[in-house]
């Protein structure tokens, strides 16, 4: 038998309604309530123990009762981590969430539990765990926790999960590889076969909805200011000695340019794959307007030019990479005490 | 206009004495090949070779494919690149089936990709399923870029030209017809039928993302209108490599599968009005004139309903979402086809621009995918170049001769004309 920990907040864990929220993290080493059931349902693991926690006191005392659940499931060192289900409880889906956060991400141990589609702990943990859709009340508790056991099995036992419709777990929000039945023309056809003649069809690629991110302040005096430079442009020594992608980056390089009046094109090139590379490897300024900088400088109309310039490939590369890419060169420049940036494309 | 493509099915490619065909067979005279390729002074040396479905080859840097055909009669295979301007589309036209020309050899950029003809590699890529002929060119020493790309360009065209002519004397057993009357005859007589148009949006951006249409670098001619005859019989050109993933290949020109299924439903279900040429270009001038003026030809043609397939992804997707946008708000219903740039895990958006009025899109597959692939019995080219190509990585190259790339380095995996079953679903 494989082993799964149960988390429950005060009120499903039998300790007390509201009253009872303070109640700090507590272990039972039994099957309580909504653990028994799941107990029952399982095919695969047995409950060895329930760990309970109020909503409160997790909501208050996060780092503390999240350690003290740490300690507990190193102990247990169990196959699987059930919640829940939250329903529509704003704190204890947060609580959920937490916990299933931990034990994928800390611990690789796999997580299932239950929300409703608007509680606010769904977001915080839907990619790590497995969240079964519920309604938004404790009524839900009989469709819910056959769900749970369900895919607990299929985690437990490594096997791929079926379309989230058909398993009835709200998506992670991942693009799956899959070969269909018919080719891309085909289906296309027929999608639009069912748009002229007004019958349902459903998308294969639902609009992803943008961040979109508010463009800085414009800076006050440029001509005080330490400006950086930074381009998704593919401009790198020659030789790529950072091996930076062609497309599809996952890294970024920083070079040190305080020596150069401009790139030249015997040390630069082009490694971007996203357009014609010829005019840039002529002369790499194109892309990244080094020597124009330098004028600027030596005319006062800029303070000085930050000594290093970090670059990565624009094409491809995923918002995913874009961002933690982003977030790290920007704290190099903030540490730099860069106060500008020029930021160019191709 | 009437076009008969007569399949010739091949069963294997051989070497011989004699370029022939025999007993389902293509016979190859290799010396004579070469030669008609060294021909042209840009390249020093021509290796020609085979690589068949299920052999443990890795073809690599591949740069296009194109299918051997022979014009019956008057014509040429690919006028304006090929040989002088001859209108095609008309006419009967002989196919090698089953039998591809892959051109490999040095880089010209860093946007070539791979096939393998076995294995896992052989399932993403519809080139494992054909016989192919592989030429590995070699440029003369201090060749430019452009030249480089031209030189290897013609020589596919060249090779499929040569083998093609295998076919004068052979008739083939299948016999398909393409033929669609004008305009106002096709609607007299379909009136109760939609009108369906497509249009095929084309890379147009510089060395190695560049198309041809009748010889003319597409980024040189605002939208058009064409035939979808035309398309078949030989019309397009790839120049294009960006990325290896999702670029048209000339073969794929030629057996354009949305064409395909749209004509297979004409004069049933649909009124097929034809298909208009967008090519995509780099600035936003260029993008909003070529998307407004793609609107204004489907518009004219009276479409009740298209498809939209792009070329290549990033701010093509842009052009993409504009043309969509335009159709929608004239009331003209569009299904669009692309491909999905998700990262390696999934987890990102897919595209580079969004517009509510895209309810109904074709995914044809995530670009990251991360794919391992075995190592490979015999490569034709280099697979050294991998770590450069758009797909590969410093880490591509595994310890025993197996890669792992992402999909965008595999030939025609997320192929967004739908020539493909790969897809991603949201899970």
């Amino acid at each position: 038998m494989k082993r799964a920990i149960y988390y429950l907040n005060q009120f499903f864990g039998s300790i007390g309604g509201e009253e009872a929220a303070d109640t700090e993290v507590m272990l039972k080493e039994e099957p309580v309530g909504p653990a028994e059931q799941f107990q029952e349902m399982s095919e695969e693991c047995e409950v060895p123990a329930t760990i309970i926690c109020g909503d409160n006191y997790i909501n208050e005392n996060t780092e503390k009762a999240l350690a003290d659940i740490k300690e507990i499931l190193q102990e247990y060192e169990p196959d699987l981590i059930a919640a829940g289900p939250a329903f529509n409880a704003g704190r204890y889906g947060v609580a959920c969430a937490g916990v299933c956060k931990l034990a994928v991400e800390e611990l690789s141990i796999p997580a299932v539990t239950g929300m409703y589609e608007e509680n606010p702990g769904l977001d915080m943990c839907r990619r790590q765990a497995i969240v079964v859709e519920t309604v938004d009340s404790a009524a839900g508790m009989r469709k819910a926790l056959p769900d749970m056991a369900r895919i607990g099995d299929k985690l437990v036992r490594g096997e791929e999960l079926d379309r989230p419709a058909e398993e009835n777990y709200i998506p992670q929000g991942r693009r799956k590889t899959v070969f269909r039945e018919e080719r891309g023309s085909e289906r296309a056809v027929k999608m639009l076969l069912k748009r002229l003649n007004d019958e349902d069809f459903t998308t294969e690629l639902p609009m992803p909805q943008f961040d979109r991110v508010k463009p800085a302040d414009p800076v006050e005096d440029i001509s005080g200011a330490r400006v950086g430079l930074v381009s998704s442009g593919g401009i790198v020594p020659k030789g790529n000695p950072d091996s930076i992608e062609s497309a599809s980056a996952s890294r970024y390089g920083c070079y040190d340019i305080s020596k150069m009046g401009r790139f030249s094109s015997n040390e630069f090139q082009s490694i971007h794959g996203g357009y014609d590379p010829v005019y840039a490897n002529e002369d790499p300024n194109r892309v990244v307007p080094l020597d124009v900088l330098r004028q600027l400088d030596s005319e006062n109309r800029i303070g000085e030019l930050d000594e290093n310039y970090y670059v990565t490939t624009g094409t491809g590369t995923s918002v995913e990479n874009s961002e933690r890419l982003g977030q790290e060169i920007a704290r190099d420049l903030k540490d730099g005490n860069v106060q500008a940036v020029i930021l160019t494309s191709t | 206009m009437n076009l008969q493509l007569s399949r010739i099915k091949l069963d294997d490619v051989s070497f011989g004495s004699q370029t022939r065909i025999e007993d389902d067979e293509l016979i190859v005279n290799k010396g004579e090949l070469v030669d008609v390729l060294e021909e042209d002074r840009r390249i020093e040396k021509a290796e020609v070779s085979l690589a068949r479905p299920g052999e443990k080859v890795r073809i690599i840097p591949v740069k296009d494919v194109i299918e051997p055909r022979c014009k019956v009669g008057e014509g040429t295979l690919f006028p304006g690149s090929l040989g002088e301007m001859q209108q095609v589309g008309q006419g009967e036209t002989r196919v090698l089936d089953g039998v591809a020309v892959v051109t490999t050899g040095e880089i010209v950029g860093i946007q070539e990709g791979l096939i393998d003809m076995w294995g896992k590699g052989a399932e993403y890529t519809p080139f494992s399923q054909t016989i192919n002929v592989v030429l590995d060119l070699t440029p003369v020493e201090g060749i430019d870029e452009y030249d480089h790309e031209e030189a290897l360009r013609i020589a596919g065209l060249k090779a499929a030209a040569y083998l093609g002519e295998a076919a004068e004397d052979v008739e083939g057993k299948e016999v398909e017809e393409f033929s669609l009357p004008a305009i106002p005859r096709r609607n007299e007589k379909l009136a109760d039928l939609p009108k369906v148009g497509y249009v095929k949006m084309l890379i147009a951006q510089g060395l190695l993302h560049d198309s041809y249409v009748y010889g003319v670098d597409a980024k040189n001619i605002i939208p058009t209108i064409i035939h979808p005859n035309e398309i078949l019989d030989g019309a397009l050109v790839s120049g294009n490599c960006v990325a290896a993933c999702d670029k048209i290949t000339t073969y794929q020109h030629q057996n354009n599968s949305i064409i395909n299924d749209l004509y297979r439903r004409h004069g049933r279900q649909i009124n097929f009005q034809g298909v208009v040429l967008a090519p995509e270009l780099t600035t936003l001038e260029g993008k909003n004139r070529n998307c407004q003026y793609t609107a204004s030809l489907i518009e004219n043609l009276g479409c009740d309903g298209v498809i939209i397939s792009e070329e290549g992804y990033g701010n093509p997707d842009s052009d993409l979402l504009q043309i969509c946008k335009l159709l929608e708000d004239r009331g003209i219903k569009t299904v669009l086809v692309t491909d999905e740039c998700a990262g390696q895990d999934g987890f990102s958006q897919s595209l580079a621009d969004s517009r509510p009025e895209a309810e109904a899109v074709i995914s044809t597959g995530n670009v990251s995918h991360p794919v391992k692939l075995p190592p490979a019995e015999k490569i034709l080219g280099n697979q050294n170049t991998l770590p450069n190509l758009a797909g590969g990585a410093e880490q591509s190259l595994n310890g025993d001769g197996g890669v792992t790339v992402e999909l965008n380095a595999v030939i025609g995996s997320t192929s967004e004309i739908g020539y493909h079953n790969l897809s991603a679903e949201l899970y």
